[in-house]
Parts: C-alpha cells; structure tokens; sequence
C-alpha cells in the first residue's frame, strides 16, 4: 500500500492507470506503424521528430482539434454515445489487471473473470454505433462484430477457464480466478507448457477480439470501410482506435500472466520488482509485437469462415481441454500428463486448421505445363 | 455456392439492404459502382454501373490526326500504355501496309512485355489489398514495378503516358545502356515474384477465401466474351500472342499458363506464371535483338494519309483482348475509331459471378477482374 491511507492509495494507483493508458496508445501507435511499416520494405514515419518519434503525438493534436461530424440522420444519443460505451468497459478491466505483484489498483479474487466479463462490454458500443450511424457499411459491420463475439468469446474464456482449474494456490490446492496467485502459483514452468493447447486457442481467441488480422472482418477496410467508425471522426474516432489499443495491451498483458509466467518466470518467484517490471513489459510485448506481425502478413477471412473455425475447432478443443484437466485433478495425476494431453490437442488443433484450409484439394500450381484435357481454342 | 439463405425468410417480413459499393469506395479501383442486395452477407443482386470517367476517347480521335490519336491510347488503359499504343500503331501499319524494322520490334515487344508485367504486378499488390491484406503485398509489388517505371522513364521521359510508339516504329531510339537495364530489371523483378509468391500464394489465409470461389467454365468464359487471364484461368489456352502472331512473337518460345477451375485462385496464379513468361520472353528479345538499325521505317510523311479502308487490330494486352477498329476515307483522319476493351467485356461477367456469394467474396471477385476504369468507360 502506497501510504496510510487506502483512499489516497487508490487514487494514485489510478492515476498511474489514468496516465499509462493514453501514453501507452500514444507509444504503441507509433509502433506499429514503424513495425508493419519494416515488414512491408518501408520505413514508417520518419517526419515529426527525430525518427518520426513525434508523429503520434502531431496525430493526437489533429484528432483532438478534428471537426466531430455527426450525420444528420444518425440517431443522436446512440452514435454519440458509443465511443463511450467503448472505451469505458476497456479501461474498467484494467483496474484488476496486476502489472506486477504490486502494480495495481485493486486486485479481485476473481480477477479473471472480472477482466473477461467487463471486456467484453465494449461490444455494445460497437453495435450502437453501427445502428446509430444510419450507415449501411456500419451497420453491416456491427452486425458482423456481434456474430464474430459469440464465436470467438467462448473459446476464449473456455481456455482461460482450463488454465484456472490446475492454477496452484499458496495453500497447495488447485484452482484460482486470482492473477496474483495465477502468476505466483507457475513457479519455474509457466503453464504455456502445461496448456499448450490452452494457449494456443487463448491467442487466436485474441487475434479476434482485437479485430486485427487475419479477424478484422467487422472493420474491414476493402469491404465495409472501418464498419461501424466509418462515420465518426475527431474525437470519438481516436476513442475506438484508443479502446482497441488499450485491449491490445490488456489481452497482451493477460496472456503473459496466464501463460508466460507473468513477472515471475524464468526468474522465480523472489525477483524484487526492479526486475518484475522489466520481464513483465518483455513478455507483454512479445505478444503486442506478435499482433503486429499477424496484421502485417495475413489477409482477412470471411464471417462465416472465421464462425465455422470458431465452432468447429476452437470450442470442441477448449472442451477437450477441459476435460482432460479434470480428470487430471480428479485422479490427481502428476503436471505432466497435464502437458502431454494438451500437448496433443495442440498438435490435433494444428492439424485441424491446416485441413480445414487445404480441404478441397491440394495447391494445385496448373500453369505452364497444360493438362491434357485443356482445349486449344483458335478463334 | 448454394444458397445458405435463412428457410424461415418468407415468414418474416424483411427487407433486402441495398449497399452501394462505390463510386468511393476503396476496393472498387477508381470510380466503378456497384448497387449490391445483399440478404444478411448474402448477395441476392448486383448492379453495376459504369461511366463516371467516360472522356469519348473513341469520339475524340476522329478529330486528330493519326500521330495525334497515340496519346489517348495511352489514356484507355493507363497501366498497359505500350500495349494499348501498339495496338492502335499496329492498325495503322495494317490499314498503310507498313513495314516495322527489326529493331524497333524488339524495342516493342521488350517494353510491351515489361509492362504486362507492371500491370499484373499493379493488380496482384492491389488484388492483395482486397483480399484483406494490410497493404504488405501492395509495398512488395510496388517495389518491383518502380524497377520498370525507371526503365521507362529511362526510355521515353514519362512515367506514365508514354507516347512512345509511332505508326511504323518508335519514336526514338533507347538510351545506351538499355541492354543491361532491362536484364537488372529482369533480375530484381524475378527476385521480387518470389517474395510475392512466398508472401501470398500459399498462404492458408489466402487459399480459404481464394479457392473455389466463382469458378467459370470454358463455355461460360466463351459465352460472356472474356479474354486474356480470366479466360486461360478457365482452362481455354487462347493468347493471341500465340493464336494469331502480331509483330515478331512468333520467334519466342513461351508457356501460355491455364488455371483448371477458372476460380479466383486460378486467376490469381495465372497472372503470377505470365509475368514470369513474360520475363522468359524479354531475356529472349534482348538476346536477338539487332544492336543497332533503323528504328522507324522508311519513307514516311509527316502527316499519315492511310488509304481508304477499314481495319481490325488486336492484341493481348495483360487484361486480355484489346482491340482497336479503324476506318479510314483516305484523310488525315479516321472517320471512324472504336476500341475493344477487354477488362469492359471481362467486367460485364460481374453479375453472373457475384450473386450468391458474399459481400466479403464480391469485393474479391471484382478485383480479380482486373478492371481498369479508364478502360472500362473510355
């Protein structure tokens, strides 16, 4: 606790909470557009600032000093709304979110659930902002926002689940929602190597709920023009981008906790936070920079497609999943089983996936050489 | 596909969504319209509409003298330039009976052959664009097709309306060093495909929206007059440059690349193959090619007064069939100018391969057409 006073103290953890985030979208903004702007043969900003350092900060100060245009047939509370509805829910789950095993406004027992649940609130703004825009693109991408959140959301949580049931609690038993004890209970071997499976739905899980690459169906540029923002613009334009930027950092966070280790692993559980905070920011950005690598080399799948992989694989797998967790806290089986049956859902998941895309032939390179039954037409 | 609309849909009073896709629109490659229906995803009707940048470039050149007219070939289709220039130079040579040299033959098919490839280098960056990429193949491609842009520029002084060709030859000679430019742009070019090939052609992303979708039969082709890579993707191996030799492409040996299924993953390889055929015929022209000779052919006036007459030229430009028609009453003008378009008859395939997929499949569709608008409305 920061001081005597538990008020006192929760406001400055706030504050740092309240200050991080903007910084974070600021800095993270910057970076992708170096990082997708190296893959693609190219430099990204280089202008503003030394290295284009300031481009992000030049970008704010346009958006902020933006017109905020509403269209006249928008349904004027919804759309205005909506950046808000948003935002809010993006910011509320960081509140439980352990940065370190002291860096944080409040930490839940039901920590897990708590960043899962709220979350996933910012759908509704979403939705209202299709409706609300009087936008056919926008309405058109909402809708595809809402199909895509029920397909990937339980997988999502399914995996997070399983992780939870064999989570080692200070008191030697099993099961804990908790982050702070998810993190202390991996010890030396995060539970990336018990649940490889678990991990592996977990991360494509995120890919759609960040709305990026290959998922990013619902804002969908060459199709439905940014879906639901395509009518906002200022203010409440840069307040999506800050929402998706912030769940960026949320989900990438989470998965360093529930898997990597959090700030403990490889170094154990009595590192100081001198050097919790540099290995938790370490493993929080290998999956930001992951993110930005899938935006950068994949193209997009279609609704449906991404519904029929959701269901078909990622949901049976988290079952499975679960299952063989059970059974082994039932039968008290030793962490090793635990790794092996995942580890081979991992691979059934893998194999899955790659049938799933080659099922109806395989590449077939035709050209060049001209198969026997190709008729030379002369006209 | 079959349609996967809702059974209970009479039951419920619903309305079909009309979405205008375009004239703004990022995927529809300048100002092409088109008024989907959709039902849910589901596309019930599509409706295109062209036009928005129709200039009567077929109009406009009856009142130009014949030297005048090469500029607004340039104009039809603004990636093809050399082809479409040669296409219209070929029907004068036609209508005059004029005989090209050698050279400047060879100059024309190096540069004719290398602007395919820009073409289809321009569509496949866009192509990736449309399927949903982040603009990574767009930045690979544009690589490449700059390597042949500054060959041009080295050549003709214009990045982009040439004017380059002449009835009867080329303007000018090429610069000096032409030779090894053009195999460095062979070179960096074939480097490129590569990565082009290793960042999109197996891509699992790529294949599942890309296979099977809207494949066309060789009837079907035939029936709607398609040509060049959407026809030979249906397995029809018809190129022109083989069919019917123009200019000297009888001396090259080359593949003509045929799909099997005529679906957008065909299209897709078929361009990827052509432009490295293409590649095999330049190596081969700049090996050929007389070092130095006449590049014009002889005897010209300044002002061309072709014979009464009419004449049909074509050629395969990288979007297909580009066809110019002539008729001439002996004046310093045509009386009359028409020009086939190949991505416009390709385009006019839209409907009948739209509905019934999705709105997210549409968008692919249109952009493997390749359309070039100034092309399509002229």
């Amino acid at each position: 606790m920061i001081g005597d006073n538990p008020w006192l103290d929760g406001l400055l953890r706030l504050l740092v909470i309240a200050v991080a985030i903007p910084l974070a979208v600021i800095v993270l903004n910057y970076l992708e557009r170096k990082v997708i702007g190296r893959v693609q043969n190219r430099l990204g900003p280089m202008r503003v600032g030394p290295y284009g350092t300031l481009q992000a900060v030049a970008d704010t100060i346009k958006l902020l000093t933006k017109e905020d245009v509403r269209p006249h047939s928008a349904d004027r509370w919804t759309f205005e709304l909506a950046p808000y509805v948003v935002v809010v829910p993006t910011v509320v789950a960081l509140v439980t979110l352990p940065l370190t095993d002291d860096l944080f406004v409040r930490n839940l027992a039901l920590g897990l659930f708590f960043i899962l649940a709220v979350s996933t609130l910012s759908i509704v703004g979403l939705v209202m902002a299709g409706w609300g825009s009087d936008n056919k693109y926008a309405i058109l991408g909402a809708m595809r926002s809402a199909a895509q959140l029920i397909s990937y959301e339980i997988p999502l949580v399914m995996a997070a689940v399983a992780v939870a049931m064999v989570a080692h609690t200070p008191d030697g038993g099993r099961g804990s929602l908790d982050l702070v004890q998810l993190v202390d209970g991996q010890g030396r071997v995060p539970y990336i190597v018990w649940q490889p499976l678990a991990f592996f739905i977990f991360t494509v899980a995120a890919l759609a709920e960040l709305y990026r690459q290959p998922f990013d169906i619902p804002v969908a540029e060459s199709e439905v023009v940014g879906g639901p923002f395509v009518e906002y613009s200022g203010m409440r334009w840069a307040m999506f981008m800050m929402a998706e930027y912030v769940n960026l950092v949320l989900l990438s966070a989470l998965t360093a906790i529930v898997f990597l280790g959090g700030w403990n692993w490889p170094l154990g559980n009595e590192v100081g936070p001198a050097l919790q905070v540099p290995l938790m920011a370490i493993k929080t950005a290998l999956f930001i920079l992951f993110f930005f690598w899938a935006r950068a080399i994949l193209p997009r799948l279609r609704i449906d497609q991404l519904m029929a992989y959701s269901w078909q694989v990622l949901l049976p797998l988290a079952f499975y999943q679960i299952i063989a967790n059970g059974l082994v806290l039932v039968y008290d089986w030793p962490d090793v089983v635990l790794g092996v049956l995942s580890g081979a859902g991992a691979v059934a998941a893998m194999l899955l996936t790659y049938r799933m895309v080659r099922r109806p032939a395989p590449v077939r390179r035709p050209l060049a050489v001209a198969a026997a039954s190709t008729r030379e037409v002369r006209v | 596909m079959a349609s996967t609309a809702p059974q209970h849909r009479h039951e419920l009073e619903t309305i079909d969504l009309h979405i205008n896709v375009g004239p703004q629109h990022p995927a529809t490659h300048g100002v092409f319209r088109m008024v989907l229906t959709v039902n849910g995803e589901l596309v019930e009707d599509c409706d295109p509409v062209i036009g928005y940048m129709h200039r009567g470039n077929e109009k406009l050149p009856e009142n130009c003298d014949y030297r005048q007219i090469i500029g607004y070939h340039d104009r039809t289709d603004y990636l093809a330039q050399f082809n479409t220039e040669w296409t219209y130079c070929l029907a004068v040579e036609k209508l005059m009976g004029l005989e090209v040299p050698e050279r400047a033959e060879y100059i024309r098919v190096i540069l004719g052959e290398l602007n395919r490839v820009a073409s289809h280098l321009m569509w496949a960056g866009a192509f990736g664009t449309d399927v949903g990429f982040f603009g990574t193949p767009f930045m690979y491609a544009f690589r490449e097709r700059e390597v042949i842009q500054d060959l041009f520029e080295a050549v003709t002084g214009e990045r982009m309306m040439y004017n380059y060709f002449r009835p009867g030859g080329v303007a000018w000679d090429v610069p000096d060093d032409f030779e090894e430019h053009c195999r460095y742009v062979v070179d960096h070019v074939r480097r490129g495909l590569d990565d082009l090939d290793a960042l999109m052609t197996d891509n699992e992303v790529f294949l599942a929206r890309c296979r099977g979708l809207s494949p066309v039969t060789p009837e079907q082709a035939i029936n709607w007059g398609l040509s060049g890579p959407m026809l030979r993707a249906c397995g029809v191996k018809h190129d022109l440059r083989r069919a019917e030799p123009y200019s000297i492409y009888d001396r090259f040996d080359f593949e003509i690349p045929v799909g099997t299924q005529g679906d957008v993953y065909d299209r897709y390889l078929v361009r990827m193959e052509e432009m490295r055929q293409s590649l095999r015929i330049v190596e081969q022209a700049l090996k050929q090619m007389p070092k130095n000779g006449p590049i014009m052919a002889e005897g010209l006036k300044r002002v061309l007064r072709p014979p009464a007459g009419e004449v049909y030229a074509r050629t395969e430009s990288p979007r297909g069939e580009y066809g110019v028609y002539i008729v001439s009453r002996g004046a310093d003008k045509p009386w009359r100018h028409k020009v086939r378009g190949a991505s416009f008859c390709n385009l006019s395939a839209l409907r009948e391969m739209v509905v019934g997929n999705y709105v997210a499949d549409a968008i692919i569709i249109l952009g493997s057409i390749d359309i070039v608008l100034c092309e399509v409305d002229r």
